[in-house]
């Protein structure tokens, strides 16, 4: 990412959409929106003070929701460019409401809140489409309940947690319990207000708001109207204080998870949802098992699935590896539902083909290996770009020629093509780059054209 | 190294703020004081970016007004910002090389975020040792050297010559160089190519054709390199031809040897007639199977996943399922069972063509690696015996042919192959890439690049892939036509005191060191365009005869001493 930032041949346009292609190979016209940012990218040094300001907190899209970012925000900490970008739809200032607090902390006087999109027009003689991919939406399985039950997560998610700078600093900490952290978060602000309200009346009236509740309780200063608004007050406080004891006595009880369950094939290999393998999905759910036994190593795992595809250099022994000493097993069978059990534990009910039995399991946690699917995006873009998709919405391309697009000039790589690992997508960027390059340097020769 | 330097050497130090990201967290103006009081600090300056425009011309403005020698920044990462401030240095005037930098912020300001004090004792320290080591530095200029504008592609099969045809569509010269008598490698022996089932031997005539026409390669058959001489850009390549062996200079070199298929001697009664291998199976597809074949078992991981050879092979899964349909094609009421560990049928197309095979009634049956298959030789036929892990049975499959899928392994002469380019193999015999993940084309070592099976068994599209991937990183070198390397190199500072005991050589990552026989005897020789400047021979030379420029003994010495000093 770094190289890429800092390279002199490359011009950087994050934040920014195709719109038009016009042309053909060797000299195409390309409109470029670069979206507005509300932050001059020329001045933002990516020094963050703005955002450690901003008073707006919102679910922060790069650790999946699970923690928060403010409404001015860079993408994640180490991302290029640093540049900042403040969210419209929840800017204070860009909302109509009194704010404006960024553009008094920023030094580099970086922040524009009357920047407008701008379009740019790129002349260039090849086009490399590396769109990416999303992941499967697993809600879309009635059976799974991803919706419903707070310990069941997406790789990704799951990926977050276990980074030391995600959202628990890498602890496998329940969703569920971290709801209820969240909750006395809630309550205890509410309280400190509560409180705060009593401590006036306790002054005045010089008493204990216990004494004197008791004590109104009797009958006491019944026609007193300044009491009887300290005695809803401090009723108000029980109400809060009650619930809040009773969480903060659950909490007491909290674990990280230690019982682990990762389940292959959430919507890849299914006939109702796409029936590709997504090729390596196996691996990073033997990869997160091993490292989520690297941070506690009375975790184990089972990791649940029809064949275990660990089939790049290394990956088998990786998997032996793992299950040797990581305390993984490989279950074969597919999961036909999760369910909810006690303390929100989520209950695996699944068919071990080899022993062929129906079983139920408990586990803590459970990981869904989702499917690598076509990025939401990519039909318009290819629409613009005139490109053919295959049925599943990926960029055709044929064996023989693997970064070639129907559309002379335009070239495709990494997983907008097809589902791939990390290897294999590095070695198709390079292939994307020498195709490119060869149309360049012919047009160079036959045309004399300078780049 | 000059004594006296020290009456010209005038530091001068710009502490950043980082906006809050360090001023939040430290005491700069203590800072500040401290480091004027440092020995040869003559200027010091706080600045709130100094890697904004104006912090930089502030640098250039000392450089020029206060007449400051050395420049050294308190802030963040050389990672990021190193170069930057190299940079301005050079374009004030002041030689690039004669910069420090010291990261205040990721090792001071984050890291003890909660600890003022510290935090800026910390820093001091750094500053302090940062300071004491510019006093030191001397100018280095990079080292710049020719690349001959010429490839060598060692392996004809599908990877080379997609690579070969890519650099010379490029512009420039190939050479390919190919062991055997035709140009096509594991192809020769394929009957049809999947998914898309296209005829193997069509497909080769047509890029062999194209290769042979292109007035930029020369393709060597019944060849092979036997002597490479030399580094990036500069290389000495003796091929052996039928005729005659040629020195020819080259600048770069794919090394895209492929593998070959594993012959299981000894495995599940193999004869190559009844049992046989899958390689041997698309020969009798490609001939035409006898008609009164109905019964074929294939066998899985034959020679793979196993403790001899423990990795999956990728690729025969889908072999077997494409050599399975062709079968039905052929005979299409013949009975086709697959005995499997895991159907490694990654990816769309490969799922795609598993599906389409299950419809057309080829049957998969999944044994346990503990309880394998058997196979026996039954009258006229063999028969196959297995404990159907799902079904929880015992079967007995009868056969007219049993295909085993055995691996692709390393090739015979890899390791030979690997001496000769100093490059290294895996515990499979597989030549290691740069780094398996970033870097699955390079080698550690400049100026050599890897593609299809010989890196790992690879399917069409995969070493297409590949072999064009290897294509796009040795034009890199190519197209810039000379290799540009940072100065920070090993030099051998002190020839007396080596022994040309050869230690450094042995341990060198990057093969940038040899021993060569001088006058004074046997010396150790730095390559410098191919040394990285990691250390590790300086670090082991017992008789301190080898140095890292800017990083030298009396540096980091003098670093040392600074730190010790007020702690």
């Amino acid at each position: 990412m770094l190289d890429v930032g800092r390279h002199p041949n490359i011009s950087l346009m994050a934040y920014s959409e195709i719109e038009k292609v016009e042309g053909h190979e060797g000299n195409f016209t390309v409109t470029v929106r670069r979206k507005k940012r509300y932050v001059d990218e020329a001045k933002c040094t990516g020094c963050g003070a703005c955002a450690e300001k901003c008073p707006t907190s919102v679910p922060d899209a790069f650790n999946t929701g699970l923690g928060t970012r403010k409404a001015i925000y860079s993408y994640f900490a180490q991302g290029i460019p640093s540049t900042h970008t403040i969210d419209p739809d929840f800017c204070r200032q860009l909302n109509g409401k009194k704010c404006g607090i960024c553009q008094k902390t920023c030094q580099a006087d970086a922040i524009d809140f009357d920047q407008e999109d701008k379009i740019v027009e790129l002349d260039v003689a090849g086009i490399i489409i590396a769109a990416g991919y999303d992941v499967f939406d697993p809600s879309q399985i009635p059976e799974y309940r991803y919706s419903e039950l707070p310990n069941v997560l997406t790789a990704l998610e799951f990926e977050r947690l276990l980074s030391a700078s995600g959202p628990t600093d890498g602890h496998l900490d329940l969703p569920s319990d971290r709801a209820v952290e969240a909750e006395i978060k809630a309550l205890e602000k509410k309280i400190g207000k509560s409180k705060r309200m009593l401590e006036k009346f306790e002054k005045k009236f010089d008493e204990s708001s216990k004494q004197f509740y008791e004590k109104y309780n009797k009958g006491d200063y019944s026609d007193d109207k300044d009491r009887k608004k300290w005695a809803d007050k401090y009723a108000e406080y029980l109400a809060i204080m009650e619930p809040l004891e009773d969480l903060k006595k659950k909490a007491e009880s909290f674990t990280t998870a230690k019982r682990l369950a990762f389940i292959q094939c959430v919507g890849s290999r299914d006939f109702r949802f796409y029936p590709f393998c997504s090729g390596y999905c196996c691996m990073h759910s033997i990869k997160e098992a091993i490292i989520a036994h690297e941070h506690e190593n009375e975790t184990t795992s089972r990791i649940f699935g029809m064949d275990i595809r660990a089939i790049g250099k290394g990956f088998e022994e990786y998997k032996i590896r793992g299950g040797n000493n990581s305390n993984i097993t490989y279950v074969r069978g597919r999961v036909g539902e999760i369910s909810q059990g006690p303390n929100n534990n989520p209950v695996v009910t699944y068919e071990d083909t080899h022993e062929r039995l129906v079983k139920s399991q408990e586990f803590d946690m459970v990981i869904l290996a989702t499917a690598c699917v076509p990025t939401i995006g990519i039909i318009e873009l290819a629409k613009i770009l005139g490109v053919e998709l295959d049925k599943y919405n990926f960029i055709k391309t044929s064996p023989f020629s693997p970064v070639d697009t129907n559309v002379p000039g335009i070239f495709a790589c990494g997983c907008a093509g097809a589902p791939m690992d990390v290897p294999e997508s590095v070695a198709q960027a390079s292939s994307a780059a020498e195709r490119a390059a060869e149309i360049a340097i012919q047009l160079r020769q036959v045309q004399n054209v300078q780049f | 190294m000059p004594e006296n330097r020290d009456n010209d050497v005038r530091i001068g130090v710009f502490i950043c703020h980082c906006g809050s990201n360090i001023a939040g967290y430290l005491e700069m103006e203590t800072l500040a004081e401290y480091t004027e009081t440092l020995p040869n600090v003559t200027f010091v300056q706080r600045n709130l970016y100094t890697c904004s425009e104006g912090g930089i011309n502030e640098i250039k403005k000392a450089i020029k007004e206060q007449n400051v020698t050395r420049v050294v920044v308190a802030s963040c990462t050389p990672r990021t910002h190193g170069p930057l401030f190299m940079s301005s240095c050079g374009e004030a005037g002041l030689h690039p090389y004669l910069f420090e930098m010291v990261n205040i912020r990721d090792q001071c300001s984050w890291v003890h975020m909660q600890l003022k004090e510290d935090g800026t004792t910390k820093a001091k320290d750094l500053i302090r040792m940062g300071v004491a080591k510019a006093a030191l530095l001397e100018p280095q200029e990079p080292i710049m050297s020719d690349v001959q504008l010429r490839a060598l592609v060692i392996g004809g099969g599908i990877a080379g010559m997609t690579a070969t045809l890519a650099l010379a569509n490029r512009g420039y010269e190939v050479v390919l160089v190919e062991k055997q008598e035709a140009l096509g490698g594991m192809l020769n022996r394929l009957n049809k190519l999947g998914p898309v089932m296209t005829d193997a031997s069509g497909f080769i005539e047509g890029i062999t054709e194209k290769i042979t026409q292109h007035p930029k390669i020369t393709a060597f058959t019944n060849s092979q390199v036997t002597e490479v001489q030399g580094f990036i850009g500069k290389y000495k390549v003796d091929i052996e031809t039928e005729s005659k062996t040629r020195n020819i200079d080259i600048g770069v070199i794919i090394v895209a040897t492929g593998g070959r298929v594993f012959v299981p001697d000894g495995l599940y009664g193999y004869d190559g007639k009844k049992v046989v291998t899958q390689l041997e199976m698309e020969q009798l597809l490609k001939k035409g199977l006898d008609s009164n074949i109905k019964n074929v078992v294939m066998i899985q991981c034959a020679g793979s996943r196993n403790e001899e050879r423990p990795y999956c092979s990728r690729i025969c899964c889908q072999t077997a399922v494409k050599n399975a349909m062709l079968i039905k094609e052929q005979i299409p009421d013949a009975r086709v069972s697959i005995l499997y560990r895991d159907m490694q049928m990654y990816g769309v197309e490969n799922e795609e063509m598993f599906r389409d095979s299950k419809a057309k009634g080829i049957r998969y049956m999944n044994y346990d690696p503990e309880k394998p298959p058997e196979v026996k030789p039954v009258a006229k036929s063999v028969q196959v015996s297995v404990y159907h892990s799902l079904l929880g049975q015992e079967l007995t499959l009868p056969a007219d042919l049993v295909v085993l899928s055995t691996p692709v392994v390393a090739q015979e002469d890899a390791v030979a192959t690997s001496h000769l380019l100093r490059i290294p193999v895996d515990e499979n015999g597989f030549f290691l890439e740069g780094h398996v993940k970033l870097k699955p084309l390079d080698f550690a070592t400049d100026g050599v690049y890897l593609c299809g099976s010989a890196r790992f068994p690879a399917n069409i599209r995969e070493a297409v892939a590949q072999g064009l991937g290897a294509a796009s990183r040795a034009s890199i070198p190519l197209s810039k036509g000379s290799v540009v390397v940072e100065p920070i190199i090993s030099v051998l500072t002190n020839e007396e005191a080596c022994r040309g005991c050869g230690l450094c050589v042995a341990l060198c990552p990057y093969s940038a060191l040899e021993i060569q026989n001088t006058e004074k005897g046997r010396k150790v020789h730095v390559i410098d365009v191919a040394c990285k400047g990691c250390g590790v021979c300086a670090a082991t030379c017992y008789q301190h005869a080898l140095s890292i420029n800017s990083f030298t003994d009396q540096q980091l010495e003098a670093q040392i001493d600074a730190f010790l000093e007020v702690s």
